[in-house]
Protein backbone atom coordinates (compact mmCIF):
# COMPACT_ATOMS: atom_id res chain seq x y z
CA UNK A 1 0.00 0.00 0.00
CA UNK A 2 1.58 3.35 -1.11
CA UNK A 3 -0.05 6.82 0.17
CA UNK A 4 -1.67 7.06 -2.97
CA UNK A 5 -4.29 4.50 -2.54
CA UNK A 6 -4.19 5.49 1.29
CA UNK A 7 -4.41 9.00 1.09
CA UNK A 8 -4.69 10.50 -2.27
CA UNK A 9 -7.98 8.40 -4.03
CA UNK A 10 -10.12 8.07 -0.84
CA UNK A 11 -9.33 12.05 -1.00
CA UNK A 12 -10.17 12.86 -4.16
CA UNK A 13 -13.55 10.32 -4.05
CA UNK A 14 -14.58 12.28 -0.80
CA UNK A 15 -14.04 15.57 -2.41
CA UNK A 16 -15.81 14.75 -5.14
CA UNK A 17 -19.06 13.18 -3.23
CA UNK A 18 -18.77 16.09 -1.08
CA UNK A 19 -18.95 18.45 -3.96
CA UNK A 20 -21.57 16.55 -5.80
CA UNK A 21 -23.89 16.22 -2.75
CA UNK A 22 -23.84 20.21 -2.01
CA UNK A 23 -24.87 20.55 -5.35
CA UNK A 24 -27.43 17.80 -5.46
CA UNK A 25 -28.75 19.85 -2.08
CA UNK A 26 -28.97 23.07 -4.22
CA UNK A 27 -30.92 21.44 -7.27
CA UNK A 28 -32.76 19.48 -4.53
CA UNK A 29 -34.34 22.76 -3.41
CA UNK A 30 -34.76 23.45 -7.24
CA UNK A 31 -36.31 19.96 -8.05
CA UNK A 32 -38.53 20.39 -5.11
CA UNK A 33 -39.71 23.49 -5.66
CA UNK A 34 -40.50 22.80 -9.99
CA UNK A 35 -42.49 19.62 -8.84
CA UNK A 36 -44.45 21.12 -5.89
CA UNK A 37 -45.33 23.88 -8.26
CA UNK A 38 -46.48 21.80 -10.68
CA UNK A 39 -48.52 19.34 -8.63
CA UNK A 40 -50.35 23.09 -7.52
CA UNK A 41 -50.82 23.63 -11.05
CA UNK A 42 -48.01 26.08 -11.58
CA UNK A 43 -44.74 26.59 -13.15
CA UNK A 44 -42.27 27.36 -10.32
CA UNK A 45 -39.18 29.41 -10.18
CA UNK A 46 -38.48 30.47 -13.87
CA UNK A 47 -36.97 33.65 -14.07
CA UNK A 48 -33.22 33.50 -13.15
CA UNK A 49 -31.82 31.95 -15.65
CA UNK A 50 -33.05 29.34 -18.20
CA UNK A 51 -36.00 27.29 -16.49
CA UNK A 52 -35.15 28.67 -13.56
CA UNK A 53 -31.98 27.28 -13.25
CA UNK A 54 -30.59 29.58 -11.55
CA UNK A 55 -32.55 29.99 -8.79
CA UNK A 56 -30.06 27.94 -6.07
CA UNK A 57 -27.30 30.02 -7.01
CA UNK A 58 -29.30 33.12 -5.92
CA UNK A 59 -30.52 31.83 -3.11
CA UNK A 60 -26.91 30.67 -1.97
CA UNK A 61 -26.01 33.67 -2.33
CA UNK A 62 -28.98 35.95 -0.31
CA UNK A 63 -28.73 33.13 2.30
CA UNK A 64 -24.59 33.91 2.48
CA UNK A 65 -25.00 37.77 2.57
CA UNK A 66 -27.84 37.86 5.40
CA UNK A 67 -27.00 39.32 8.27
CA UNK A 68 -25.55 36.81 10.60
CA UNK A 69 -27.44 37.32 13.97
CA UNK A 70 -26.76 35.46 17.00
CA UNK A 71 -29.57 35.74 20.15
CA UNK A 72 -28.58 37.30 23.10
CA UNK A 73 -29.72 34.75 25.35
CA UNK A 74 -28.59 31.47 23.09
CA UNK A 75 -26.09 29.03 24.33
CA UNK A 76 -23.26 30.68 22.07
CA UNK A 77 -20.83 27.72 21.37
CA UNK A 78 -23.75 25.44 21.19
CA UNK A 79 -25.81 27.60 19.14
CA UNK A 80 -23.43 27.24 16.40
CA UNK A 81 -22.28 23.85 16.61
CA UNK A 82 -25.71 22.47 16.27
CA UNK A 83 -26.62 23.50 12.41
CA UNK A 84 -22.58 21.28 12.01
CA UNK A 85 -23.63 18.57 13.84
CA UNK A 86 -26.46 18.15 11.53
CA UNK A 87 -24.58 18.54 8.36
CA UNK A 88 -22.10 16.33 9.06
CA UNK A 89 -23.50 12.78 9.54
CA UNK A 90 -26.41 13.54 6.05
CA UNK A 91 -22.72 13.81 4.55
CA UNK A 92 -20.96 11.05 5.98
CA UNK A 93 -23.45 8.95 5.83
CA UNK A 94 -23.03 8.59 1.70
CA UNK A 95 -19.58 7.16 2.42
CA UNK A 96 -20.62 3.42 2.67
CA UNK A 97 -23.05 3.47 -0.74
CA UNK A 98 -21.19 2.17 -3.53
CA UNK A 99 -22.42 5.04 -6.25
CA UNK A 100 -21.30 2.81 -9.68
CA UNK A 101 -19.40 -0.74 -10.08
CA UNK A 102 -15.51 -0.18 -10.08
CA UNK A 103 -13.92 2.06 -13.23
CA UNK A 104 -10.86 1.99 -14.80
CA UNK A 105 -9.80 5.69 -14.72
CA UNK A 106 -6.10 6.68 -15.28
CA UNK A 107 -4.99 3.22 -15.39
CA UNK A 108 -6.01 2.80 -12.02
CA UNK A 109 -8.89 0.61 -11.08
CA UNK A 110 -11.03 2.94 -9.01
CA UNK A 111 -14.13 1.63 -6.91
CA UNK A 112 -16.91 3.81 -6.81
CA UNK A 113 -17.66 4.09 -2.77
CA UNK A 114 -15.27 5.45 -0.14
CA UNK A 115 -15.23 2.89 2.10
CA UNK A 116 -16.78 -0.45 2.10
CA UNK A 117 -16.86 -0.88 5.68
CA UNK A 118 -18.13 -4.35 6.52
CA UNK A 119 -21.16 -3.17 9.04
CA UNK A 120 -22.44 -0.91 6.29
CA UNK A 121 -25.85 -0.65 7.80
CA UNK A 122 -24.59 -0.67 11.28
CA UNK A 123 -23.01 2.45 10.26
CA UNK A 124 -25.57 4.14 8.27
CA UNK A 125 -28.19 3.20 11.05
CA UNK A 126 -26.00 4.87 13.81
CA UNK A 127 -24.87 8.06 11.72
CA UNK A 128 -28.22 8.44 11.21
CA UNK A 129 -29.05 8.87 14.55
CA UNK A 130 -26.25 11.13 15.56
CA UNK A 131 -28.24 13.49 13.25
CA UNK A 132 -30.84 13.76 15.77
CA UNK A 133 -28.67 15.84 18.38
CA UNK A 134 -28.28 18.37 16.13
CA UNK A 135 -31.78 18.97 15.60
CA UNK A 136 -31.95 18.18 19.66
CA UNK A 137 -29.10 20.86 20.55
CA UNK A 138 -30.28 23.96 18.39
CA UNK A 139 -33.58 23.39 20.43
CA UNK A 140 -32.11 23.48 23.30
CA UNK A 141 -29.34 26.33 23.13
CA UNK A 142 -31.86 28.52 21.32
CA UNK A 143 -33.19 29.17 24.50
CA UNK A 144 -36.75 28.97 23.42
CA UNK A 145 -39.74 27.67 23.94
CA UNK A 146 -41.08 27.07 20.92
CA UNK A 147 -37.38 26.00 19.51
CA UNK A 148 -37.07 23.16 22.34
CA UNK A 149 -40.82 22.06 21.75
CA UNK A 150 -39.87 21.35 17.88
CA UNK A 151 -36.98 19.85 19.44
CA UNK A 152 -37.81 17.45 21.54
CA UNK A 153 -40.52 16.35 19.42
CA UNK A 154 -37.74 15.27 16.66
CA UNK A 155 -36.02 13.84 19.39
CA UNK A 156 -39.34 11.46 20.05
CA UNK A 157 -39.93 10.82 16.27
CA UNK A 158 -36.67 9.87 15.27
CA UNK A 159 -36.04 7.45 17.85
CA UNK A 160 -39.20 5.85 17.42
CA UNK A 161 -39.34 5.33 13.95
CA UNK A 162 -35.46 4.30 14.04
CA UNK A 163 -36.75 1.09 15.24
CA UNK A 164 -38.93 -0.46 12.27
CA UNK A 165 -36.23 1.15 10.14
CA UNK A 166 -33.52 -0.64 12.08
CA UNK A 167 -35.77 -3.93 12.01
CA UNK A 168 -36.35 -4.13 8.53
CA UNK A 169 -32.82 -3.65 7.71
CA UNK A 170 -32.17 -6.75 10.07
CA UNK A 171 -34.68 -8.11 7.33
CA UNK A 172 -32.60 -7.47 4.69
CA UNK A 173 -29.84 -8.19 5.92
CA UNK A 174 -31.19 -11.87 6.61
CA UNK A 175 -31.83 -12.21 2.96
CA UNK A 176 -28.30 -11.38 1.98
CA UNK A 177 -27.50 -14.83 2.80
CA UNK A 178 -30.39 -16.92 0.71
CA UNK A 179 -28.38 -16.09 -2.77
CA UNK A 180 -24.44 -17.40 -1.22
CA UNK A 181 -25.24 -18.81 1.94
CA UNK A 182 -23.37 -16.22 4.32
CA UNK A 183 -24.92 -13.41 5.22
CA UNK A 184 -23.33 -9.59 4.72
CA UNK A 185 -23.91 -6.17 6.65
CA UNK A 186 -22.05 -3.98 3.85
CA UNK A 187 -24.13 -2.20 1.57
CA UNK A 188 -21.76 -2.47 -1.82
CA UNK A 189 -21.53 -6.40 -1.41
CA UNK A 190 -25.41 -6.09 -1.08
CA UNK A 191 -25.58 -4.27 -4.58
CA UNK A 192 -23.44 -6.93 -6.51
CA UNK A 193 -25.20 -10.04 -4.76
CA UNK A 194 -27.28 -12.19 -7.35
CA UNK A 195 -30.92 -12.19 -5.59
CA UNK A 196 -33.84 -14.34 -7.28
CA UNK A 197 -36.62 -12.79 -8.29
CA UNK A 198 -38.81 -13.65 -4.99
CA UNK A 199 -36.28 -12.06 -2.72
CA UNK A 200 -36.79 -8.81 -4.99
CA UNK A 201 -40.69 -9.61 -4.34
CA UNK A 202 -40.36 -9.84 -0.93
CA UNK A 203 -38.17 -6.87 -0.36
CA UNK A 204 -40.76 -4.90 -2.35
CA UNK A 205 -43.50 -6.20 0.29
CA UNK A 206 -41.72 -3.98 3.26
CA UNK A 207 -40.54 -0.82 0.89
CA UNK A 208 -43.96 1.12 1.94
CA UNK A 209 -42.89 0.73 5.51
CA UNK A 210 -39.43 1.34 5.12
CA UNK A 211 -40.28 4.59 3.17
CA UNK A 212 -42.51 5.79 5.32
CA UNK A 213 -40.30 5.13 8.26
CA UNK A 214 -37.68 7.56 6.03
CA UNK A 215 -40.17 10.19 5.82
CA UNK A 216 -39.86 10.83 9.45
CA UNK A 217 -36.27 9.87 9.69
CA UNK A 218 -35.98 12.79 7.37
CA UNK A 219 -39.05 14.82 8.98
CA UNK A 220 -40.15 15.27 5.52
CA UNK A 221 -44.01 15.76 5.36
CA UNK A 222 -46.46 14.12 6.41
CA UNK A 223 -43.90 14.20 9.29
CA UNK A 224 -42.19 17.22 9.51
CA UNK A 225 -44.03 17.55 12.70
CA UNK A 226 -40.18 18.76 14.19
CA UNK A 227 -40.77 22.22 11.37
CA UNK A 228 -44.28 22.34 11.11
CA UNK A 229 -43.86 26.07 9.63
CA UNK A 230 -47.29 27.07 10.83
CA UNK A 231 -47.52 25.42 14.42
CA UNK A 232 -44.22 26.00 15.91
CA UNK A 233 -42.59 28.76 14.23
CA UNK A 234 -40.26 26.33 12.23
CA UNK A 235 -39.67 24.50 15.39
CA UNK A 236 -35.82 24.30 16.21
CA UNK A 237 -35.21 26.47 13.69
CA UNK A 238 -37.10 29.58 14.86
CA UNK A 239 -33.32 31.68 16.59
CA UNK A 240 -31.66 30.66 13.23
CA UNK A 241 -31.54 32.98 9.89
CA UNK A 242 -28.85 33.34 7.12
CA UNK A 243 -26.35 30.70 6.60
CA UNK A 244 -26.53 28.48 9.65
CA UNK A 245 -30.62 28.16 8.60
CA UNK A 246 -29.15 27.36 4.83
CA UNK A 247 -27.16 25.19 6.68
CA UNK A 248 -29.90 23.08 8.85
CA UNK A 249 -32.05 23.14 5.32
CA UNK A 250 -28.66 21.37 4.10
CA UNK A 251 -28.97 18.62 6.63
CA UNK A 252 -32.36 17.92 5.84
CA UNK A 253 -31.90 17.79 2.04
CA UNK A 254 -28.89 15.67 2.17
CA UNK A 255 -30.48 13.49 4.46
CA UNK A 256 -33.57 13.18 1.72
CA UNK A 257 -30.68 12.42 -1.07
CA UNK A 258 -29.01 9.64 1.80
CA UNK A 259 -32.60 7.85 2.31
CA UNK A 260 -33.31 7.91 -1.09
CA UNK A 261 -29.87 6.50 -1.87
CA UNK A 262 -29.94 4.27 0.78
CA UNK A 263 -34.00 3.31 -0.45
CA UNK A 264 -32.72 3.07 -4.09
CA UNK A 265 -29.34 0.50 -3.20
CA UNK A 266 -31.68 -1.53 -1.13
CA UNK A 267 -34.68 -2.09 -2.68
CA UNK A 268 -34.12 -1.43 -6.48
CA UNK A 269 -30.55 -2.87 -6.74
CA UNK A 270 -28.18 0.31 -6.33
CA UNK A 271 -26.11 0.85 -9.95
CA UNK A 272 -27.23 -2.35 -11.44
CA UNK A 273 -28.93 -2.56 -14.44
CA UNK A 274 -29.22 -3.73 -18.21
CA UNK A 275 -25.67 -3.23 -20.02
CA UNK A 276 -23.69 -2.54 -16.90
CA UNK A 277 -20.99 -5.14 -17.77
CA UNK A 278 -20.06 -3.33 -20.83
CA UNK A 279 -20.15 0.01 -19.86
CA UNK A 280 -19.64 0.26 -16.15
CA UNK A 281 -19.86 3.96 -16.30
CA UNK A 282 -23.52 2.92 -17.27
CA UNK A 283 -23.87 2.21 -13.34
CA UNK A 284 -23.72 6.02 -12.50
CA UNK A 285 -26.34 6.70 -14.30
CA UNK A 286 -28.55 4.17 -13.32
CA UNK A 287 -28.10 5.28 -9.52
CA UNK A 288 -28.71 8.81 -9.99
CA UNK A 289 -31.95 8.38 -11.85
CA UNK A 290 -32.99 5.53 -8.92
CA UNK A 291 -32.61 8.02 -6.24
CA UNK A 292 -33.80 10.93 -8.55
CA UNK A 293 -36.82 8.62 -8.33
CA UNK A 294 -37.24 7.67 -4.90
CA UNK A 295 -36.97 11.80 -4.35
CA UNK A 296 -39.60 11.86 -6.61
CA UNK A 297 -41.54 9.68 -4.17
CA UNK A 298 -40.83 12.15 -1.28
CA UNK A 299 -42.01 14.87 -3.11
CA UNK A 300 -45.29 13.35 -4.51
CA UNK A 301 -46.18 12.31 -0.93
CA UNK A 302 -45.72 15.82 0.41
CA UNK A 303 -47.73 16.95 -1.88
CA UNK A 304 -50.51 14.44 -1.53
CA UNK A 305 -50.54 13.90 2.49
CA UNK A 306 -51.33 16.48 4.43
CA UNK A 307 -49.39 16.52 8.03
CA UNK A 308 -50.63 14.28 11.01
CA UNK A 309 -51.25 15.22 14.41
CA UNK A 310 -48.11 14.61 16.95
CA UNK A 311 -49.97 11.83 18.65
CA UNK A 312 -51.25 10.44 15.54
CA UNK A 313 -47.49 9.69 14.76
CA UNK A 314 -46.57 7.92 17.80
CA UNK A 315 -49.65 6.08 17.65
CA UNK A 316 -48.84 5.41 14.03
CA UNK A 317 -45.13 3.84 15.46
CA UNK A 318 -45.85 2.29 17.86
CA UNK A 319 -48.96 -0.02 17.40
CA UNK A 320 -48.77 -0.22 13.64
CA UNK A 321 -45.58 0.39 12.11
CA UNK A 322 -43.32 -1.91 15.18
CA UNK A 323 -45.55 -4.80 15.33
CA UNK A 324 -45.38 -5.28 11.41
CA UNK A 325 -42.08 -4.88 10.71
CA UNK A 326 -41.70 -7.37 14.01
CA UNK A 327 -43.71 -9.94 12.21
CA UNK A 328 -42.22 -8.83 8.70
CA UNK A 329 -38.77 -9.89 10.13
CA UNK A 330 -40.30 -13.47 11.94
CA UNK A 331 -41.22 -14.23 8.12
CA UNK A 332 -38.48 -13.41 6.64
CA UNK A 333 -36.35 -15.40 10.06
CA UNK A 334 -38.42 -18.39 9.05
CA UNK A 335 -37.65 -17.92 5.14
CA UNK A 336 -34.06 -17.60 5.46
CA UNK A 337 -33.98 -21.13 8.18
CA UNK A 338 -36.16 -23.40 5.73
CA UNK A 339 -34.38 -22.27 2.49
CA UNK B 1 -61.27 -6.93 12.18
CA UNK B 2 -61.82 -2.63 12.91
CA UNK B 3 -57.72 -2.73 12.69
CA UNK B 4 -56.97 -4.03 9.64
CA UNK B 5 -59.62 -2.44 7.61
CA UNK B 6 -58.58 0.81 8.88
CA UNK B 7 -55.17 0.23 7.67
CA UNK B 8 -56.84 -0.74 4.25
CA UNK B 9 -59.00 1.78 4.26
CA UNK B 10 -55.92 4.59 5.66
CA UNK B 11 -54.24 3.42 2.44
CA UNK B 12 -56.64 3.29 -0.59
CA UNK B 13 -57.43 6.81 1.29
CA UNK B 14 -53.96 7.60 0.41
CA UNK B 15 -53.69 6.29 -2.55
CA UNK B 16 -56.89 8.06 -4.12
CA UNK B 17 -54.98 11.45 -2.56
CA UNK B 18 -52.08 10.74 -4.82
CA UNK B 19 -54.54 9.80 -7.72
CA UNK B 20 -55.33 13.61 -7.56
CA UNK B 21 -52.22 15.02 -6.91
CA UNK B 22 -50.65 12.77 -10.09
CA UNK B 23 -53.47 13.68 -12.12
CA UNK B 24 -52.37 17.91 -11.41
CA UNK B 25 -48.97 17.28 -11.99
CA UNK B 26 -49.83 16.19 -15.61
CA UNK B 27 -52.01 19.13 -16.66
CA UNK B 28 -50.95 21.95 -17.77
CA UNK B 29 -50.26 25.08 -15.09
CA UNK B 30 -52.86 27.62 -15.32
CA UNK B 31 -50.29 30.34 -14.17
CA UNK B 32 -50.50 33.77 -16.40
CA UNK B 33 -47.00 35.18 -16.53
CA UNK B 34 -48.30 38.56 -16.61
CA UNK B 35 -45.68 41.13 -17.80
CA UNK B 36 -44.83 38.58 -20.32
CA UNK B 37 -48.26 37.72 -21.67
CA UNK B 38 -51.45 39.57 -21.11
CA UNK B 39 -54.27 38.58 -18.52
CA UNK B 40 -57.74 38.11 -20.24
CA UNK B 41 -60.15 41.01 -18.48
CA UNK B 42 -63.61 41.37 -19.47
CA UNK B 43 -64.91 44.02 -21.89
CA UNK B 44 -66.02 46.25 -18.81
CA UNK B 45 -62.86 46.03 -17.02
CA UNK B 46 -61.99 49.63 -15.58
CA UNK B 47 -58.38 49.85 -15.99
CA UNK B 48 -56.13 53.00 -16.69
CA UNK B 49 -57.61 56.34 -17.79
CA UNK B 50 -57.71 57.95 -21.31
CA UNK B 51 -58.76 61.30 -22.87
CA UNK B 52 -59.85 60.96 -25.86
CA UNK B 53 -59.85 63.10 -28.96
CA UNK B 54 -62.78 63.80 -31.96
CA UNK B 55 -61.94 62.53 -35.27
CA UNK B 56 -60.51 65.79 -36.35
CA UNK B 57 -58.05 65.43 -33.89
CA UNK B 58 -59.55 68.17 -31.01
CA UNK B 59 -59.60 67.08 -27.69
CA UNK B 60 -63.57 66.32 -26.32
CA UNK B 61 -62.53 67.73 -22.55
CA UNK B 62 -64.01 71.05 -22.32
CA UNK B 63 -62.97 71.31 -18.77
CA UNK B 64 -66.10 71.65 -16.95
CA UNK B 65 -64.15 70.09 -13.76
CA UNK B 66 -67.27 67.83 -13.87
CA UNK B 67 -65.02 64.79 -13.46
CA UNK B 68 -62.77 66.68 -10.66
CA UNK B 69 -66.22 67.17 -8.62
CA UNK B 70 -67.65 63.44 -9.28
CA UNK B 71 -64.32 61.96 -8.23
CA UNK B 72 -64.89 60.78 -4.71
CA UNK B 73 -61.42 60.39 -3.79
CA UNK B 74 -60.12 63.67 -5.58
CA UNK B 75 -57.65 61.98 -7.84
CA UNK B 76 -58.58 64.19 -10.28
CA UNK B 77 -56.91 67.87 -10.86
CA UNK B 78 -58.27 70.27 -14.00
CA UNK B 79 -57.30 74.20 -14.33
CA UNK B 80 -59.68 75.07 -17.62
CA UNK B 81 -58.92 77.55 -19.79
CA UNK B 82 -60.24 79.72 -22.63
CA UNK B 83 -59.81 78.28 -25.91
CA UNK B 84 -57.77 80.44 -28.51
CA UNK B 85 -59.96 80.61 -30.96
CA UNK B 86 -57.93 80.87 -33.61
CA UNK B 87 -55.93 77.99 -32.51
CA UNK B 88 -58.61 75.89 -30.18
CA UNK B 89 -57.91 72.84 -28.48
CA UNK B 90 -61.27 71.81 -27.88
CA UNK B 91 -64.20 72.72 -30.24
CA UNK B 92 -66.19 74.76 -26.89
CA UNK B 93 -65.46 77.37 -25.01
CA UNK B 94 -62.59 75.79 -23.03
CA UNK B 95 -60.41 73.38 -22.84
CA UNK B 96 -58.32 71.61 -19.92
CA UNK B 97 -55.21 73.57 -19.52
CA UNK B 98 -53.79 70.54 -16.70
CA UNK B 99 -55.81 67.22 -16.52
CA UNK B 100 -53.56 65.26 -13.65
CA UNK B 101 -55.27 62.07 -12.26
CA UNK B 102 -53.17 60.47 -9.03
CA UNK B 103 -53.41 56.36 -9.85
CA UNK B 104 -52.43 56.30 -6.27
CA UNK B 105 -55.77 57.65 -5.08
CA UNK B 106 -58.04 56.61 -8.23
CA UNK B 107 -60.12 53.88 -7.00
CA UNK B 108 -61.29 53.11 -10.40
CA UNK B 109 -64.69 53.63 -9.95
CA UNK B 110 -65.45 55.42 -12.90
CA UNK B 111 -67.70 58.40 -11.87
CA UNK B 112 -65.67 60.57 -13.90
CA UNK B 113 -66.60 58.66 -16.62
CA UNK B 114 -70.46 59.07 -15.79
CA UNK B 115 -70.00 62.93 -14.99
CA UNK B 116 -68.31 63.69 -18.22
CA UNK B 117 -70.99 65.41 -20.46
CA UNK B 118 -68.16 65.06 -23.95
CA UNK B 119 -67.28 60.86 -23.10
CA UNK B 120 -63.94 62.58 -23.16
CA UNK B 121 -63.23 60.85 -20.20
CA UNK B 122 -62.59 56.96 -20.36
CA UNK B 123 -61.71 53.79 -18.17
CA UNK B 124 -59.76 51.63 -20.68
CA UNK B 125 -59.10 48.03 -19.93
CA UNK B 126 -55.15 48.95 -19.52
CA UNK B 127 -53.55 47.92 -16.16
CA UNK B 128 -51.39 50.26 -15.08
CA UNK B 129 -47.76 49.59 -14.48
CA UNK B 130 -45.44 49.86 -11.30
CA UNK B 131 -43.42 52.77 -11.17
CA UNK B 132 -40.53 53.56 -9.05
CA UNK B 133 -41.53 57.01 -7.54
CA UNK B 134 -44.87 58.32 -6.10
CA UNK B 135 -44.56 61.22 -8.75
CA UNK B 136 -44.35 58.91 -11.39
CA UNK B 137 -48.11 57.95 -10.92
CA UNK B 138 -49.34 61.48 -11.36
CA UNK B 139 -50.89 60.78 -14.95
CA UNK B 140 -50.56 64.30 -17.22
CA UNK B 141 -52.33 65.24 -19.83
CA UNK B 142 -50.09 64.52 -22.36
CA UNK B 143 -49.80 60.89 -20.91
CA UNK B 144 -53.29 60.62 -20.66
CA UNK B 145 -54.10 62.12 -24.03
CA UNK B 146 -51.57 58.62 -25.50
CA UNK B 147 -53.77 55.63 -25.68
CA UNK B 148 -52.39 53.48 -22.95
CA UNK B 149 -50.36 49.85 -24.02
CA UNK B 150 -53.18 47.44 -23.81
CA UNK B 151 -51.24 44.50 -21.70
CA UNK B 152 -54.11 42.30 -21.74
CA UNK B 153 -56.17 40.30 -23.60
CA UNK B 154 -60.12 40.89 -23.80
CA UNK B 155 -61.95 38.08 -22.83
CA UNK B 156 -65.94 37.34 -24.14
CA UNK B 157 -68.17 38.58 -21.56
CA UNK B 158 -70.15 35.35 -20.19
Amino acid sequence: MNWIEVFLIPFIKSLVLILALLTGFAYMTYYERKVLARFHVRYGPNRAGPFGLLQPVADAIKAIFKEEIIPAHVDKWVYLAAPVLALIPALIAFAVIPIGPDLNLFGRQVSLYIADVNIGFLYVLAVASVGTYGVILAGWSSNNNYSLLGALRTAAQMVSYELPLGIILVAVVLTTSLATGEGSLSLVGLVQQERPWWVWLWLWVAFPIFFICMLAETNRSPFDLPETENELVAGFQTEYGGIKFALFFMAEYIHMITASAIMATVFFGGWQGPFVDRWPALGILYFVVKVILVLFLFLWVRASVPRVRYDQLMHFCWKFLFPVSLVYLAITAVLVALL
Amino acid sequence: MSGLSDVVNGAVQIAEAMGVTLKNLLTRPVTVEYPDEPVAVFPRYRGRHMLRRYDNGLERCIGCCLCEAACPTGAILVEAAENDPANPHSPGERYAKTYEINLLRCVFCGDCEEACPTEAIVLTQAIPMPEYSRRSFILTKEQLLEPPEMNVAIRPEA
